[in-house]
C-alpha cells in the first residue's frame, strides 16, 4: 500500500533576480511520503539549500506548487505560512539557533507554546519526553548557551520533534559538528525514521550521510538528475 | 496569539541586555522626573507671582471713574440728530466717586448666584505728617472680615490683629513700607491731613506687607467708619464695591452687565489684569516644550536601544520565524520590550519627581515682600502626574514602532543561510 505524500513539489523554478537574471532552480517536480528518510545532495551551488527555503515555505518567491500535507501553499499568508510552519514543519539548521536566554526546556517549548494546543503544563510533559529520546534529559533545567554544540543541536532536533512534525527539514545537520556527533546526530535520525516514522528531508553535501539514507535526491545545477 | 507567550520572550530578551534596558529606562525616568517636578515648580511659583495680584484682586470692581460726561447737551439737540459732533476741550464734570445708591445695589449682589462674596472699599487720599514733611498716603476703609475672606486681607498683615481696625476706634494698619518713613511702631499715633485739610489722629495697630513695595509705601487700611468720619461722610458713603465671583471666566461678561444694571463704571478682572494671564500662559507654555523634549529625547534612547538589540537578536527572530511565530509575533514582542521601559521608566518617574517636587517644597524660601511663603511652592498636581504617565507610554510606544516593524520585516532565510 501506498503510503501518504507529505511533500511534493509540482514543476518548482525560481530565478534570482538582482543583478542579472538567473534560473537557479529548474522545473522540479517529486514527491516525498510518510516515513521517508530523504537526503538532497549535490555540489556546493547547485540550489540544494534554495530548494529547501522554498519547500520550508520561508522563501515564497518561486514558480510552480508546494503541498504539503495536500494543502497547496500558494496564495497564503504569512500568518497563514507562520502557522503551517508552526504545526507541520520542523527544522534543524546547520547552526543550532538556540534562544540563549531561555533553558534547554523552555527551547524545546517554545513552538508548542506557539501552537497553543496542550495545555503549558502537556507541552513541558512532551518537551521532556523529546529531551529523553534524545538522551539529553539531564539538560532541561540548564541554559542553553552553557552546552556542547553537539547537545546543542540535539535541543534543536527535540525543538522541531516538539509539535509531532508531518516532516522535519534538516539543513547540513551535521556540517557544524565533529564526526562522534555527527554520526550520533545521524543515528538520531535514522531511529526516527523508522522507528517512528518521522519523515525527514536533509540537504547534505555529506555523502557517507547521504548514502545510508532511503533515499536520494540528487542535484546538479538547479535540477534534480535522480530521485 | 498567547499574550503570556508574547510576554514571556520580551521579558526574556529584555533581562538578556538588562543594563541596556536599565539605561533606556532611566533615560525615560529622568525625563518624567523633570517633567514632573519642573512643572510643579513652575506651576506653583506661576500661582505664586497671579495671586500676588489676581488673590488681591476683585473679579469685579464697581466705582465710579471721574470723567466726561457722555451725554453732552447737543447731543440731545433735535436739531443734531443726524450729524456727528464734533467738540473739543470738554473737561470731567465734579461728579462724585461714590457709588450711588450703594445699599441697594448691595442687596442686589447678595441675591446674584454667581457672587461668591462681596467687599466694599473707600479709598480716601490724604497726607501723613511727620513733623515738617507730608507724605502723600492713601487710607482704604474696608469691612476687614469680607478682606480676610475674599482677598486673603489677613495673611499680609505682619504685626498687630487685623481685626483691631475694627474694633479699636480711630486705628490704622500701616503699609511696612510708610511705617518706616514714618518711624512709626505699633501703638504709636500717627496724623493725618485730608483733602479738605482736616487733621485726624490715628492709631498704629499693624504693619501690612503686599510684596510689592510701591504699594507698601502708600497704602494703609483703616474701617470703613474711621474713613467716612475723616473724608466727612455719611455711612453709606463707598467708592468701590470689590466682587469676587464663583467662576472667575464669568468676570467680563458680568462686568458688563452690571454697568448697565447699575449704571456705574465696572472693571473685570482679565481686563485690568490682561498681562498676567499671558505671563502665566507663556511660563506654562515653556515648562510643557521642555518636558515634552526631555521626554522625546528618552524616546530616541529607547529607539537606539531596540535598534542595537534586533541587529544582536537577528538569529533569535529568524529561528522564531522559521519555527512558526509570524510577522506581527514578533512586532508584538518588540512593542512588548518597548512598552515595558516606557511603563516602567514612567511609573519609577512618577514616583521620583514626586519625591523631587517634595524636596523643592522643603528648600526654605523666605523674602520679605511674601510674608506667607516659607518654602519654594510646589502645585501637586494630579493632572501632571497622569500628563507624565501617559506621554511616556506614548513616547516609548512611537520609539518601539519602527525597530519593531523592522524586526517583523526579517527574512528568516537571509539570516539562517547566511551562516
Amino acid at each position: 500500500m501506498e503510503k501518504d505524500i507529505v511533500l511534493e513539489a509540482i514543476h518548482v523554478s525560481k530565478t534570482f533576480k538582482d543583478p542579472i537574471s538567473v534560473k537557479v532552480i529548474k522545473d522540479n517536480t517529486f514527491t516525498i511520503r510518510q516515513g521517508e528518510f530523504v537526503s538532497i545532495t549535490g555540489k556546493s551551488g547547485c540550489g540544494k539549500s534554495t530548494l529547501l527555503y522554498i519547500l520550508s515555505t520561508m522563501d515564497t518567491d518561486y514558480e510552480g506548487d508546494l503541498m504539503i500535507a495536500g494543502e497547496t501553499m500558494r496564495g497564503k499568508t504569512e500568518n497563514q505560512l507562520a502557522r503551517i510552519r508552526n504545526e507541520k514543519i520542523g527544522f534543524v539548521f546547520q547552526f543550532h539557533y538556540l534562544l540563549n536566554e531561555f533553558t534547554v526546556l523552555d527551547n524545546v517549548m517554545l513552538p508548542g507554546l506557539k501552537l497553543n494546543r496542550w495545555p503549558e503544563e502537556e507541552v513541558r510533559q512532551r518537551a521532556l519526553e523529546k529531551l529523553e529520546i534524545l538522551g539529553i534529559k539531564e539538560l532541561a533545567g540548564k541554559m542553553a548557551n552553557l552546552i556542547s554544540g553537539g547537545e546543542k543541536q540535539r535541543v534543536a532536533i527535540a525543538r522541531a520533534l516538539i509539535n509531532d512534525p508531518s516532516i522535519i527539514m534538516c539543513d547540513e545537520p551535521t556540517g557544524n559538528l565533529d564526526v562522534k556527533n555527527g554520526l550520533m546526530v545521524f543515528d538520531i535520525f535514522k531511529e526516527l525514521a523508522e522507528k517512528k516514522q518521522q519523515t525527514l528531508l536533509v540537504v547534505t553535501h555529506d555523502l557517507e550521510f547521504a548514502n545510508n539514507t532511503h533515499r536520494i535526491i540528487e542535484m546538479e545545477d538547479g535540477r534534480i538528475i535522480s530521485h | 496569539m498567547n499574550f503570556k507567550l508574547t510576554f514571556k520572550i520580551a521579558k526574556a530578551l529584555l533581562l538578556a541586555r538588562w543594563k541596556q534596558t536599565l539605561v533606556a529606562a532611566i533615560g525615560v525616568t529622568f525625563g518624567i522626573t523633570m517633567f514632573i517636578a519642573l512643572l510643579s515648580f513652575m506651576t506653583g511659583l506661576n500661582d505664586l507671582l497671579d495671586g500676588l495680584v489676581l488673590n488681591r484682586t476683585a473679579h469685579v470692581r464697581l466705582f465710579n471713574d471721574v470723567k466726561p460726561n457722555p451725554h453732552q447737551p447737543i447731543n440731545g439737540s433735535d436739531a443734531y440728530t443726524d450729524s456727528y459732533n464734533f467738540i473739543r476741550s470738554i473737561k470731567s464734570e465734579n461728579s462724585r466717586l461714590e457709588v450711588y445708591n450703594s445699599g441697594a445695589i448691595l442687596q442686589a449682589l447678595r441675591q446674584d448666584k454667581r457672587v461668591k462674596g462681596i467687599a466694599p472699599k473707600i479709598t480716601a487720599q490724604v497726607f501723613f505728617n511727620d513733623g515738617a514733611v507730608e507724605i502723600t498716603g492713601v487710607i482704604n476703609g474696608i469691612d476687614v472680615v469680607a478682606e480676610s475672606n475674599l482677598f486673603h486681607f489677613a495673611d499680609y498683615v505682619v504685626e498687630g490683629v487685623p481685626l483691631d481696625i475694627r474694633d479699636v476706634s480711630n486705628s490704622i494698619i500701616l503699609g511696612k513700607g510708610l511705617a518706616d518713613k514714618l518711624q512709626a511702631n505699633v501703638g504709636d499715633v500717627v496724623h493725618v491731613t485730608t483733602g479738605k485739610q482736616q487733621q485726624f489722629s490715628l492709631k498704629v495697630v499693624g504693619f501690612f506687607q503686599s510684596g510689592m513695595q510701591e504699594i507698601d509705601k502708600i497704602q494703609s487700611y483703616a474701617s470703613l467708619a474711621t474713613t467716612q468720619k475723616i473724608m466727612g461722610k455719611p455711612g453709606n458713603y463707598i467708592t468701590d464695591l470689590q466682587i469676587k465671583l464663583t467662576n472667575i471666566d464669568q468676570a467680563p461678561m458680568v462686568a458688563k452687565e452690571y454697568r448697565h444694571l447699575f449704571n456705574t463704571d465696572a472693571e473685570d478682572i482679565q481686563t485690568a489684569n490682561a498681562h498676567y494671564e499671558t505671563g502665566s500662559a507663556v511660563r506654562s507654555l515653556i515648562s510643557y516644550s521642555v518636558g515634552i523634549t526631555l521626554l522625546i529625547v528618552a524616546g530616541f534612547g529607547i529607539y537606539n536601544i531596540l535598534n542595537m538589540m534586533i541587529y544582536e537578536k537577528m538569529d533569535s527572530i529568524a529561528i522564531l520565524k522559521a519555527t512558526g511565530f509570524s510577522g506581527n509575533d514578533v512586532n508584538r514582542i518588540f512593542i512588548y520590550i518597548a512598552l515595558s521601559i516606557g511603563l516602567f521608566g514612567g511609573l519609577l518617574g512618577l514616583g521620583l519627581g514626586y519625591v523631587f517636587s517634595y524636596i523643592i517644597d522643603q528648600i526654605p524660601f523666605v523674602t520679605p515682600s511674601l510674608p506667607t511663603v516659607k518654602t519654594y511652592p510646589i502645585d501637586y498636581n494630579p493632572v501632571f502626574y497622569f500628563i507624565g504617565g501617559v506621554f511616556s507610554v506614548i513616547t516609548t510606544f512611537l520609539a518601539g514602532w519602527s525597530p519593531a516593524r523592522k524586526a517583523s520585516k526579517i527574512d528568516p532565510v537571509i539570516i539562517i543561510r547566511g551562516k
